[in-house]
């Protein structure tokens, strides 16, 4: 068992307090969003209390201080993921990282010839899967219903798996874009993302990874990916809320349309007209998140000081043990891979005869924080013809007291409801 | 442990066996209402006897999905109002709202109108289940306007 050392969580000022009547807080909803290290909330601070102006204007020295140390941020989070610093786009977060995207592709219809790639109409197709977060398909319904276009999706197997059985027909000739999640924040399924860029590659489709739940849990080189463009929050990877990042490929920026326009992403400016920065600034309009920026770089700091793949072992640890100690309770249903295997620590479950928001109450009592609802991927909810899961998400802070505590808490609920 | 006092017996009763579930016919208005948070539904009919001001609550028959706040306070909904003037029935409904938007505090709700929902005070302590007590509500208010609408 490889499991990161207990003084780690010593680092999550918050993991310390109490909840609901002096219970001790067990957090189990990383998935949602993460607790912050000392490291991140002190490098906001510092911010805040020695250099705070507007980075990229004005010539005095804090903001020169301010650029710095913004564009410091983008290189830690680029060596992060293996890319360099021009390729890192900064957004809200994951999903404007892809409305970007999907904005820009519409845009694409009245820029100039170098945005040819990007023009999507109708005919063409957009593909995505069954297992998105909502993130990662409303945005590509919304340019389907903009442009004419016609999305289609993989499915769902049984075991919580993309069926990959239609890939050369789903994605074909027509296709523009494949967009799919690189670890469903529902189902923990790590899809064969490789398997399907290959394709999409291989009839000329661009490949958008919705990197949300995978960046902050596993070792991520863009290099490795096959990929063109991944997008992920902060806030789920220890850093701060406001702060996301788009991924793409150097040459794609470079001629991909902007989405939000105005200050700071301009070249020249006349009443009639205007011409953009080269990228990453061209998708940067107003004055960026800066503290936040600054917090995520920090974020990625304390990661890669840790080890991604110690992490990624941790996170895996705790997984298993949790398929074992929710999967031996009479009534629990998984619901997703049923093994450690291409799966992260996302695992939902279903309580027979308990409903989710029920079960989670009573978790809730006990001081275990868990999410109940259909997790912002109401498709997969259907797809299994159930209204709602529990579920519970690791991250590097968590033990096996934590699993221990759900388990118990689960069937505490149904001593409490009486179906057990 | 603050769950007994969420949980009434009262609650967990009607949640085991639910009082004039299922759609049944005639009805004048029906009204689906969802919690997009959780997924909750429910789909609601009313039917009134007679019409405008002086109509009355014959039936409330509902078809709903979700946790057992939502589903008993369905339940109790449908006891309370049933047989009562519509006018009436309003009352009830703007009592109960006022009990679930009281957060906990003391604002003596009157036990003579609410009888069973009088159960549903410890859910207003929890901001996140308030929206499953008032799912049923909402939508027979809903399902009504749409009703008084057709007769008159």
């Amino acid at each position: 068992m490889t499991l990161l050392p207990e003084e780690l969580k010593k680092d999550f000022p918050l993991l310390q307090r109490t909840v609901r009547d002096g219970r001790q807080l067990v957090y189990l909803d990383s998935g949602a969003t993460s607790q912050k290290p000392l490291r991140v909330l002190d490098a906001e601070r510092e911010f805040y209390e020695r250099y705070n102006a507007a980075p990229h204007r004005g010539a005095h020295q804090l903001a020169e201080e301010a650029t710095e140390a913004y564009e410091n941020a983008r290189a830690s989070i680029a060596r992060f993921i293996g890319a360099s610093p021009g390729e890192i786009v900064f957004t809200k977060n994951a999903t404007e990282g892809i409305n970007l995207v999907a904005y820009a592709m519409s845009n694409a219809a009245t820029a100039g010839a170098e945005a040819e790639r990007f023009r999507v109409g109708p005919g063409d197709e957009v593909v995505v899967t069954e297992m998105e977060h909502h993130a990662n398909l409303v945005p590509w319904q919304e340019l389907c219903r903009r442009t004419g276009a016609t999305l289609r999706w993989f499915g769902i197997t049984d075991d919580g798996r993309l069926d990959l059985a239609d890939l050369d027909t789903l994605v074909n000739e027509r296709t523009k874009i494949v967009a799919l999640t690189h670890q469903s924040n529902v189902l923990g399924t790590v899809p064969p993302t490789k398997a399907i860029a290959a394709r999409a590659h291989a009839v000329g489709a661009l490949v958008l990874l919705d990197a949300a739940q995978s960046v902050p849990h596993q070792p991520v080189d863009v290099g490795e990916l096959d990929a063109d463009f991944l997008a992920f929050s902060g806030h789920k990877m220890l850093g701060p809320t406001g702060i996301g990042v788009l991924w793409g490929r150097r040459e794609l920026l470079e001629t991909m349309p902007p989405f939000i326009t105005g200050g700071s992403m301009i070249e020249t400016v006349h009443m009639e007209s205007t011409t953009f920065m080269p990228p990453p600034q061209r998708f940067e309009a107003g004055v960026p998140m800066t503290a936040q920026a600054i917090g995520l770089g920090a974020a990625c700091d304390y990661l890669a000081d840790i080890g991604m793949d110690r992490v990624h072992e941790h996170e895996r640890t705790l997984t298993g043990y949790s398929l074992e100690r929710l999967g031996e309770i009479p009534g629990v249903r998984i619901i997703g891979p049923g093994t450690t295997e291409a799966r992260g620590g996302a695992v939902a479950f279903t309580v027979e005869d308990i409903h989710p928001h029920d079960v989670g109450q009573v978790l809730d009592d006990l001081g275990v924080e868990v999410r109940v609802g259909h997790h912002c991927a109401w498709p997969i909810c259907r797809r299994f013809g159930i209204p709602a899961t529990t579920r519970a998400t690791f991250y590097l802070y968590n033990n096996l007291a934590d699993v221990d505590a759900l388990a118990d808490g689960v069937r505490q609920a149904q001593k409490f409801f009486g179906t057990a | 442990m603050q769950l007994e006092a969420m949980y009434q017996e009262v609650i967990l009763d009607h949640y085991r066996n639910p009082h004039h579930k299922g759609l049944r016919e005639p009805y004048e208005g029906e009204a689906h209402h969802v919690n997009p948070t959780c997924g909750d539904e429910v789909t609601l009919r009313v039917h009134l006897d007679g019409s405008g001001q002086d109509a009355t609550v014959a039936d409330v028959s509902y078809d709903a999905m979700g946790c057992s706040i939502s589903q008993a306070s369905a339940s109790v909904m449908a006891d309370l109002i049933i047989g009562k003037p519509v006018k009436e029935a309003m009352a009830v409904g703007e009592e109960f709202l006022a009990l679930m938007q009281s957060r906990g505090q003391d604002i003596a709700p009157d036990e003579d109108v609410l009888e069973d929902a009088i159960a549903f005070a410890g859910v207003s302590k929890y901001p996140a289940r308030i929206k499953c007590a008032l799912l049923a509500w909402m939508a027979w208010k809903d399902a009504t306007a749409r009703a008084l609408g057709e007769a008159s």
